[in-house]
């Protein structure tokens, strides 16, 4: 009796045996089974594409390497910001694109800010024709390709701007703009460059050579900025110490324009102006059309864009924030400064990191106009002259790729910077 | 008491004044002028340099647009007309817009793209309007096929071969739920590969010999224009959504290895440029098929931008997944819906409804994008645009194709982005 009992209120052990059947129907093992499944179509494919590949290189007896990059390119690129000639090698004439893409991204990106956040403050101010103007602006410019805009601005630079020669003789047809300093001409701008009297010479750092004198601006620019953060920390703290701010501003100046000014008078830096000479201008500094077409094109383009993340990251933030502001005594500047902009700014810098990544694919546009970036040396003429086009085309996929990942790497440790902390 | 108030006041008012009209600068435009545009020093001068910009683009553009001439063979003939007047010479337009809207599609079949334009539109519109009776959703579905043979041509039994693989594994899967709801998945997806491999072929052939059906066919070298700009843009934005939410699914999903792979796939595609893309379309997909395929460069074309615009539309969809509040993952596991269930009828609905704006920014730059086939050589409206710059009759034409062009994008653009705005208000749910 009483083991029949017991019997009853055994507990039944759950089937520990393992059935095929539940790779599908357990939770447990579902997923395992899809992953296992995946995988094996994957590994599938990529044998798939890589015999392909090996079997069609041996096909056309090719080998897959690098070398190219070592032997001489023998094609001229107008725009060098480091040295290069045609018997430099591929990898060099590479180098030289790859500055160039990054020296218009850079450009390209500035003028896109400056002109972004001007539209959309501007498209929220309460003056009517000016808040039109800036829709017709961000909506042109952001429902046209940006292509067509980067041959529109070549176009204007090539055909609406007068040639060199409209310049000269007693009653020229076009001058120069700026007290005789800029030529806008039809062969590209030509705008004054500091000189040096004094020059440091170059320091050679493996492939580059640097000029020693920009280095040390660069250097000295920085080190005012970095004293000028101390000033303003060591002001703080003695306002949170005795309530009184120290003046600054006049220090502030003296530490960020003085040791440049100084530097600039001790090396005798003065500017050099374009000068008519033979057909063309010379002197100063020459910035080509398809490096003004690209500028603008993607600057004024990517400005609509930027325009319409400043508009929505200030109408982001609640009215109640500026109102709290206005509560506790802040000024209407203070305002801005304290209270809306680092919280619109949050919203803002994400997407604006985005589109500066935006700009630095776009630049690969720069065929259109000719502009010698990486994509038309090592993409375009170095695979055209070698054949290589495997092995060019991976190397230029990896350095774009290797920069959008250092731009979207500084995003991150944006984001979790300013990320709202939670508790 | 009243006495003194009767002393002291001479006259006392007992019926009301009319209403008095405000004071002329508080009313009509004089106040609507200086509310808006001079309120204050800043806002002036803005005003004043506006009025200016307006102005010099008027006094530059006016003249040249109001000279415009629509008549004439060349451009040299379009400044005998002018007579050293300044004007635009839109007789190039007159002359190739043919040419910039199909390309060089034989002018006798012009009537295939139009008609397929317009049913283009038949087709979205019950996608776009719910309102709309839900049985057009039936041409929808057919519609791709039909707009292929349209454009296209050739045997009509080739897109209907290929539609009976659809149709066959819709019936595998019915039929086979009845036994075994896994195996029906399975069938669903092998009737058809099954189909398209084994049967789709001779079926083809035999009906073609039996009934040979079917319009001209059109090689794709003769599409060009705005038109391989509509089929590249329509065909890569109806395969990109799909594309994007799986991927955006894959990157959040708890499987390991499916999410690595999503991200990596993500990353790549939005770490290099679109251009890269295409030249890896059209220069190395040779090296990574079997030797001896070739295949439609349209086709290349529309695969990558598909790609392309698929690891843009899986962010957005990924960043409308992470703003909903994870109460909704958790309601729906309470009330016991599996996976694909939740997604369909909960999670989804709100994620897309939430990431509409940035969907429809991928669609417009996905369109926009259409236009640097040209660097890959495809007579898009810029390629032609080139091309017609070329001819000696128009040598030195630009500022009125480029207008075409942009008004052209603009259109269709603008009209995307109205179209969600339209149905952000419509899908708004909260009552604010």
């Amino acid at each position: 009796m009483s083991t029949t009992t017991d019997q009853r209120y055994t507990k039944v052990e759950p089937k520990k045996s393992f059935h095929l059947s539940m790779l599908l129907y357990d939770q447990r093992y579902r997923s395992i089974t899809i992953q296992v499944f995946f995988l094996f179509l994957l590994m599938l494919g990529a044998a798939w594409l890589i015999d392909n590949t090996v079997n069609n290189l041996r096909a056309l007896g090719r080998d897959f390497s690098f070398a190219f990059l070592n032997a001489p390119a023998g094609y001229d690129i107008n725009q060098r910001p480091i040295e290069y000639n045609s018997q430099m090698t591929h990898g060099r004439a590479a180098l030289v694109g790859f500055l160039n893409t990054m020296i218009l991204a850079v450009l390209a990106c500035v003028l896109a800010t400056v002109l972004g956040v001007i539209a959309g403050v501007l498209r929220l101010s309460n003056n009517w024709i000016v808040g039109r103007l800036m829709t017709v602006y961000v909506e042109v410019f952001r429902n046209i390709p940006t292509l067509l805009w980067i041959l529109i601005f070549g176009a204007i630079m090539t055909e609406a701007m007068p040639a060199p020669s409209a310049f000269r003789g007693d009653t020229p047809s076009a001058s120069m703009i700026f007290n005789d300093s800029v030529a806008i001409t039809n062969r590209g701008v030509f705008i004054p460059s500091i000189i040096f009297e004094r020059d440091l010479g170059y320091l050679q750092i493996g492939p580059v050579a640097p000029s020693i004198s920009w280095l040390l601006v660069i250097v000295i620019i920085a080190a005012g900025i970095w004293a000028n953060k101390k000033l303003i920390a060591h002001a703080t703290r003695v306002q949170n110490a005795t309530g009184v701010r120290p003046k600054t501003w006049w220090k502030s100046l003296l530490i960020l324009f003085g040791p440049i000014i100084l530097f600039f008078v001790l090396l005798g830096a003065h500017l050099e102006y374009p000068e008519l000479r033979g057909f063309n201008f010379a002197g100063g500094t020459h910035l080509r059309n398809s490096l003004i077409a690209m500028w603008l094109g993607l600057g004024i383009y990517t400005g609509a864009f930027i325009a319409e993340i400043v508009r929505a990251g200030i109408l982001a933030i609640n009215k109640g924030q500026t109102e709290a502001a206005y509560a506790l005594g802040l000024q209407p500047g203070k305002t801005m400064r304290l209270v809306v902009l680092p919280q619109a700014l949050r919203v803002i810098i994400p997407p604006l990191i985005s589109n500066y990544l935006n700009i630095t694919k776009n630049t690969s546009l720069g065929l259109a106009v000719g502009y010698m970036d990486l994509r038309s040396t090592l993409g375009g003429i170095t695979i055209n002259q070698t054949g290589r086009e495997l092995e060019g085309m991976m190397l230029m996929m990896l350095i774009y790729l290797a920069i959008s990942l250092t731009i979207s790497g500084v995003l991150n440790v944006y984001n979790s910077r300013v990320k709202l902390k939670e508790r | 008491m009243s006495n003194i108030e009767s002393q002291t006041i001479a006259y006392v008012r007992d019926t009301m004044i009319p209403e008095q009209a405000p004071p002329l600068t508080e009313a009509g435009a004089i106040k609507w002028l200086r509310e808006n545009l001079f309120s204050g020093w800043f806002n002036t001068v803005l005003t004043l340099l506006s009025l200016a910009v307006i102005w010099w683009s008027l006094a530059a553009i006016g003249p040249w647009l109001v000279n415009m001439v629509w008549n004439a063979g060349s451009l040299s003939e379009c400044r005998r007309i002018l007579d050293g007047t300044e004007g635009a010479c839109f007789a190039v337009i007159n002359d190739r817009w043919h040419q910039l809207l199909f390309g060089f599609y034989p002018s006798h079949l012009y009537w295939r793209p139009v008609l397929a334009l317009v049913l283009l539109f038949v087709a979205l519109a019950p996608i776009l309007f719910t309102g709309l009776p839900r049985k057009m959703l039936i041409f929808s579905a057919i519609y791709p096929f039909l707009g292929y043979h349209l454009l296209w041509g050739g045997s009509i039994w080739l897109p209907i071969s290929a539609l009976l693989g659809f149709v066959a594994g819709a019936v595998a899967f019915l039929v086979v739920r009845k036994v075994n709801g896994l195996a029906a998945i399975f069938a669903a997806v092998l009737a058809p590969v099954f189909w398209w491999l084994f049967l789709a072929g001779p079926f083809d052939s035999a009906m073609s010999s039996v009934l040979p059906l079917g319009l001209e066919f059109v090689r794709s070298d003769r599409f060009g224009g705005f038109l391989i700009s509509l089929v590249i843009g329509v065909t890569g934005i109806s395969l990109s959504l799909p594309l994007g939410i799986l991927l955006a699914l894959g990157r959040q999903s708890d499987m390991v290895f499916v999410k690595s792979v999503c991200v990596i796939f993500i990353e790549f595609i939005r770490g290099v440029p679109l251009i890269t893309l295409l030249f890896t379309a059209s220069l190395l997909l040779n090296y990574f098929l079997p030797p001896g395929t070739s295949f439609d460069l349209i086709l290349r074309v529309i695969i990558m931008v598909t790609l392309f615009a698929a690891a843009y539309m899986a962010e957005v969809v990924r960043g409308g997944l992470a703003a909903l509040p994870k109460g909704q993952y958790e309601a729906a596991d309470a009330l016991g819906l599996d996976y694909w269930k939740a997604q369909r009828l909960i999670i989804m609905p709100q994620a897309l409804k939430i990431s509409i704006p940035g969907i429809v920014n991928t669609f417009i730059g996905l369109f926009k994008d259409t236009t640097l086939v040209v660097f890959i050589g495809l007579l898009d409206p810029i390629g032609l645009s080139n091309a017609i710059r070329a001819s000696t009759d128009w040598q030195g034409i630009y500022w009125e194709l480029f207008i075409f062009i942009g008004a052209l994008f603009f259109i269709f653009c603008f009209g995307i982005s109205r179209y969600s705005m339209y149905l952000e208000r419509k899908l708004k749910t909260d009552h604010r």
